[in-house]
């Protein structure tokens, strides 16, 4: 019984850490709760493979203390989104949206499947091809 | 054909390393500004010296020439670096105006009067809010405003001289005559 008690206490101490600071969150647990789904989607911009929701970086601190801020002055998630994205751009995004600079990543795997499949096709329709070696000997075991 | 055929993979390999290549030129850090062809973002900040003009972001809109914003702090080693350079354009006459980023006015004040002053008008910005309205991702970084107030350039790290000679002094030239025409 002690034992699973540590068990659970060690599960509980690898939980994904999140940099958000107790000071900085909102009192309205609502609130908070979205200001911590839009900052899983935003981009620290000072530590670029973090989200602002992961990263101790003080860039990223800020961007947090903004997200809370617009959301008390009544934003709606799309306008904090669109908040940072005016002063960062695009590149803040961590689901980067669908334009022309970025069709190409989108429809790639796409493109990529369709080029295999289409090649598969062509393989399968031939006939099996023969090295002239195979053909030579083929030849010899006919009677 | 399927001798041909056996080569493509390595085709496609060689075409692979030489986007990598390419990819590999290109510093990550730097981000395209959504802010080039925008108007300055508003801001107001106190003046950073005592007496000195505060930093309006309508001001850089108002002077009618082409000029320079940047940000720089005296915790930052390459602003050190630039710190010179930036002097060189200021005594060209250029205007450049100053933002003292995340910094407390007590040391970007020792900081300025320890290296000389070579902005118009430097603004303090503690807790780093204008900066943030300006997309700053760290110092220093150098904007190119012209005469009517659109940021028309950002320039990423410090100024060297090769990069003053080159490529903003050119854009200021640039920019006076279209400000001239």
């Amino acid at each position: 019984m002690r034992g699973l008690g540590l068990l659970a206490a060690l599960l509980l101490a690898v939980l994904p850490a999140h940099a958000v600071e107790p000071d900085e969150m909102l009192a309205d647990p609502a609130l908070e709760a979205r200001a911590r789904a839009i900052s899983a989607g935003l981009r620290c911009v000072q530590c670029q493979n973090q989200t602002i929701d992961e990263s101790n970086a003080p860039l990223a601190r800020d961007l947090r203390l903004i997200v809370r801020e617009r959301l008390e002055a009544g934003d709606s998630d799309a306008e904090v989104i669109a908040h940072v994205r005016a002063r960062y751009g695009d590149f803040v995004l961590l689901k980067p949206p669908l334009n022309e600079q970025t069709l190409l990543m989108w429809a790639g795997p796409f493109l990529a499947l369709l080029g295999a499949g289409a090649f598969l096709f062509w393989r399968m329709r031939r006939p099996p091809a023969m090295d002239e070696d195979e053909a030579e000997l083929l030849e010899q075991d006919r009677p | 054909m399927r001798r041909l055929l056996a080569f493509l993979p390595l085709v496609a390999l060689a075409g692979l390393l030489i986007a990598f290549g390419f990819g590999m030129q290109r510093d990550p850090k730097i981000l395209p500004s959504p802010l080039v062809g925008e108007t300055v973002p508003g801001f107001q900040l106190a003046a950073l010296e005592e007496g000195g003009a505060p930093l309006d972001s309508g001001l850089l809109a108002r002077d009618g020439e082409p000029k320079l914003l940047n940000v720089f702090a005296s915790w930052c080693v390459s602003c050190r670096v630039e710190h010179p350079v930036l002097l060189r354009i200021a005594a060209e006459g250029v205007p450049i105006y100053g933002l003292d980023w995340k910094d407390t006015p007590e040391d970007g004040r020792a900081y300025l009067a320890g290296k000389g002053n070579p902005f118009r008008a430097v603004g303090s910005d503690p807790n780093g809010r204008a900066g943030i309205e300006l997309g700053v991702t760290g110092t220093p970084e150098t904007f190119v405003i012209d005469a009517r107030g659109i940021i028309r350039h950002r320039h990423v790290g410090p100024i060297t001289a090769e990069v003053w000679e080159r490529e903003l002094r050119p854009m200021i030239e640039r920019l006076r005559a279209e400000a001239a025409a």
